[in-house]
């Protein structure tokens, strides 16, 4: 029972249990690709440029489906994010208009959007979505990278997996296959066509490249904190390492005396 | 218990206070002096870790109502509002998320170390009483906690499980329209969940305060089970104990650091990153692992009533523990049969953890039938036939003798006396 006494051992057994997560019972139709993303790991950090291209084939592109509501314009210019310079995140923002207030005749005002706006909603309602894209409703996509298991390798699968062959026995009708969705058949359309946008940087927008970009950026939207958090996180445990081996060695020192 | 030692004021302010609110001599026999067996091992620390796990939840959960909206349309949006525009809100955030499974995390611990070391037995009844009042309260707490932040599991879970209140006959709607303030899940159910899991906490504090007032009247079980007999078995809480707990903790927080920096999702449901759908039910609703096992054994059996009077009676069951073992030698160290069936009954409730987050069919479900019958048997048959058949091994005299009992029978321990070197520290 030599094991049962030692605590130490116990933390690590359920560290390992517990990371494995109990809810992994629901898998995709394949399984995930794994490109390899610059933020992964305890020391990652987003790579900004790939971040910068991502918001351009986010706003280019799925922003004419999909909304973004958690972020502001100004969040672009975020340390820990894409960081573009202000003034170009004023000048993003100002090439979109919202109306906001009245003027004295009661009517609607008008204006151009400034950093502290929030992105722009593609539709009115969620029933004006669904009206636009055959019932199916394109979802929010600020934290669609958390709300889905394996959330940034799913997606990068998921825009870069859509087959034209379909399985003989199935029948999918107006949608589109992609094994990686569950089930195969989605309502979205292949967004992503090699050039569909021209990248600011010069970078070659392959399928494969604005899959990448897109999955980083919106890894980031969903955690714009993320980088701070593991910069804090390795200040903090250091910290307790050091503390722990200290507390360890007084508990010997105090204990060495008691029989 | 408390020997010859005495609480002297030692300067003109304290003795004035002695004299008038005894609070130094109070905190000086129940923290520093307070005699504690001295062969105590690491089981022994959850106690304070679990303390500092309630004052965490406590401050963070404090800080989170100050920027968090209860109402359904703003919920969701003001928890994303903490993570992204409150300065630190994300680390205030997941301490607490996570806060909460390192919480039960280490309530299991504890209460396994209760169960193995015969904790509950005479005199310490009530102690474990409080322990399950406080473990009950915990679990409600968690649970409506777990609405609060109105994503799809949120919502899905708390429509699932409130449901089960409308199984019970003649009562169960009114009190379920009465908990949610409706007929379903909405506006008013978020509110008063709110109230309440900013009130049960508070609850809790109450009965730890309890919980330990009992402690410190009959003293330290450990792992021999035998009562200390007098001072040279036992040694002051502060330093040894208090520097040992605080060993303890500091290990437990490297555990939950990695937790809430470098995993902080892990151990929970991704779909509570969508907010809330009365319309669209998700393709598997689970709750938080760490209800799971009690999932589990609501859905092991066909009826829902049934299911739902087992998963209370699983936690229930544990207020009798005092009188269905009655076996006088606490220690599973000296009932090898006892070890056995416990280290099965540890086994068994991790499984049912497991099938908690799988389908209720097939072999998911045979297992989980398999498990319960276990779970319950070793409270109902197992611990009342062991008490009486066992046959305990060899006692050491007392807690600091190692020389071995002679005389030891069933009721080894009790009337023998001092014993047996350190075993671990
Ligand atoms: C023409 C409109 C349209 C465009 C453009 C579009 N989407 Fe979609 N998207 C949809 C619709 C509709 C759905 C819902 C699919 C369903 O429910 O089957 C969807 C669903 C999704 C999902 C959710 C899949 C899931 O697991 O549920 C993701 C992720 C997504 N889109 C990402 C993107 C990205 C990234 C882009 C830009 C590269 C993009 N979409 C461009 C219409 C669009
Ligand atoms: C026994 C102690 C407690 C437990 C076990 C507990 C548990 C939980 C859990 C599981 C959540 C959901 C976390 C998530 O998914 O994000 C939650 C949320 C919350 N709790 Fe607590 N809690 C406790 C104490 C408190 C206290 C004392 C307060 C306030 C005074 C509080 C305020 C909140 C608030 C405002 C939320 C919503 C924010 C959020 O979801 O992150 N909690 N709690």
């Amino acid at each position: 029972m030599n094991i049962f006494k030692n605590n130490i051992f116990i933390f690590f057994v359920l560290i390992i249990g517990l990371s494995m997560n109990v809810n992994s019972a629901e898998g995709t139709t394949f399984k995930n690709l794994k490109p390899g993303f610059s933020f992964e790991g305890p020391f990652g950090k987003f790579d900004k440029e790939s971040l910068k291209r991502g918001y351009q084939v986010y706003s280019e592109v799925c922003s004419s489906c999909h909304g973004m509501k958690q972020l502001s314009f100004r969040n672009l210019s975020q340390p820990g994010g894409p960081e573009f310079p202000t003034e170009m995140v004023k000048e993003i923002a100002s090439g979109y208009s919202i109306t906001d207030g009245f003027n004295e005749y009661g009517e609607p005002l008008e204006r151009s959007m400034l950093p502290s706006d929030r992105f722009p909603k593609p539709y009115g309602s969620k029933e004006e979505a669904k009206g636009a894209n055959n019932g199916a409703y394109p979802p929010d996509l600020s934290l669609i990278v958390k709300a889905r298991l394996d959330g940034y390798n799913y997606l990068y699968s998921l825009l870069k997996g859509y087959e034209e062959e379909i399985p003989e026995d199935m029948d999918i009708g107006d949608l589109s296959y992609n094994p990686w969705y569950p089930g195969g058949a989605i309502a979205m359309y292949q967004p992503l066509y090699e050039d569909s946008v021209e990248y600011e940087d010069g970078t070659p927008a392959t399928v494969d490249q604005m899959s990448y970009d897109v999955a980083n950026f919106l890894t980031w939207a969903a955690e714009p904190t993320m980088e701070e958090r593991k910069r804090l996180g390795f200040i903090v445990m250091g910290f307790l390492i050091i503390f722990v081996i200290l507390m360890y060695l007084s508990v010997s020192r105090l204990f060495r005396d008691v029989h | 218990m408390n020997h010859d030692y005495q609480y002297t004021p030692k300067n003109g302010f304290s003795k004035w206070l002695d004299k008038r609110l005894p609070l130094m001599r109070f905190a000086d026999e129940n923290l520093l002096s307070f005699p504690t067996p001295k062969n105590l091992n690491y089981f022994y620390t959850f106690g304070f870790i679990l303390t500092m796990c309630l004052v965490t939840q406590i401050i963070t959960g404090i800080v989170l109502a100050m920027h968090y909206v209860p109402n359904t349309s703003l919920a969701f949006d003001s928890i994303e509002h903490i993570m992204r525009d409150v300065n630190y809100g994300w680390l205030i955030r997941y301490m607490h998320s996570n806060g909460a499974s390192m919480f039960f995390l280490a309530v299991f611990i504890h209460m396994f170390r209760g169960l193995y070391y015969g904790s509950y037995k005479e005199p310490r009844e009530i102690i474990w009483i409080l322990g399950v009042v406080i473990f009950l309260l915990m679990i409600i707490t968690g649970f409506m906690g777990y609405v609060l932040p109105w994503g799809q599991m949120s919502f899905w879970g708390a429509t699932v499980i409130t449901n089960l209140v409308a199984t019970i006959p003649v009562i169960g709607e009114p009190v379920l329209t009465l908990l949610l303030g409706g007929y379903s899940v909405d506006n008013p159910t978020l509110n008063r969940f709110f109230s309440l899991h900013y009130l049960l906490p508070f609850v809790i504090f109450g009965v730890v305060i309890l919980h330990i007032w009992a402690l410190h009247v009959t003293g330290n079980n450990n792992p021999t089970g035998i009562e200390v007999k007098d001072s040279k078995d036992t040694i002051s809480f502060h330093p040894y104990y208090t520097v040992k707990d605080l060993f303890s903790y500091v290990v437990f927080l490297l555990m939950f650091c990695y937790f809430i920096f470098y995993n902080p999702n892990i151990l929970g449901h991704p779909d509570n990153y969508i907010e809330a759908d009365p319309m669209l039910t998700p393709a598997h609703i689970v709750p938080e692992w760490y209800l799971l096992p009690f999932y589990a054994i609501l859905r092991a059996v066909p009826d829902k009533l049934m299911g739902v009077l087992l998963m209370f009676g699983s936690i229930i069951v544990l207020f009798f523990l005092p009188w269905l073992d009655t076996m006088k030698v606490k220690s599973a160290r000296y009932r090898p049969l006892y070890k056995i069936f416990f280290l099965l009954f540890v086994i068994f409730c991790l499984l049912l953890g497991y099938l908690g987050a799988k389908p209720p069919e097939g072999i998911y479900l045979l297992l989980s039938r398999v498990s319960t019958i276990y779970y319950f048997a070793f409270f109902l048959v197992i611990m009342p036939i062991l008490s009486r058949i066992e046959k305990p091994l060899p006692m050491p005299i007392g807690i600091s003798n190692p020389a071995i009992n002679n005389n030891s029978d069933s009721s080894g321990g009790v009337s023998g006396s001092p014993s047996y070197a350190m075993d671990s520290k």
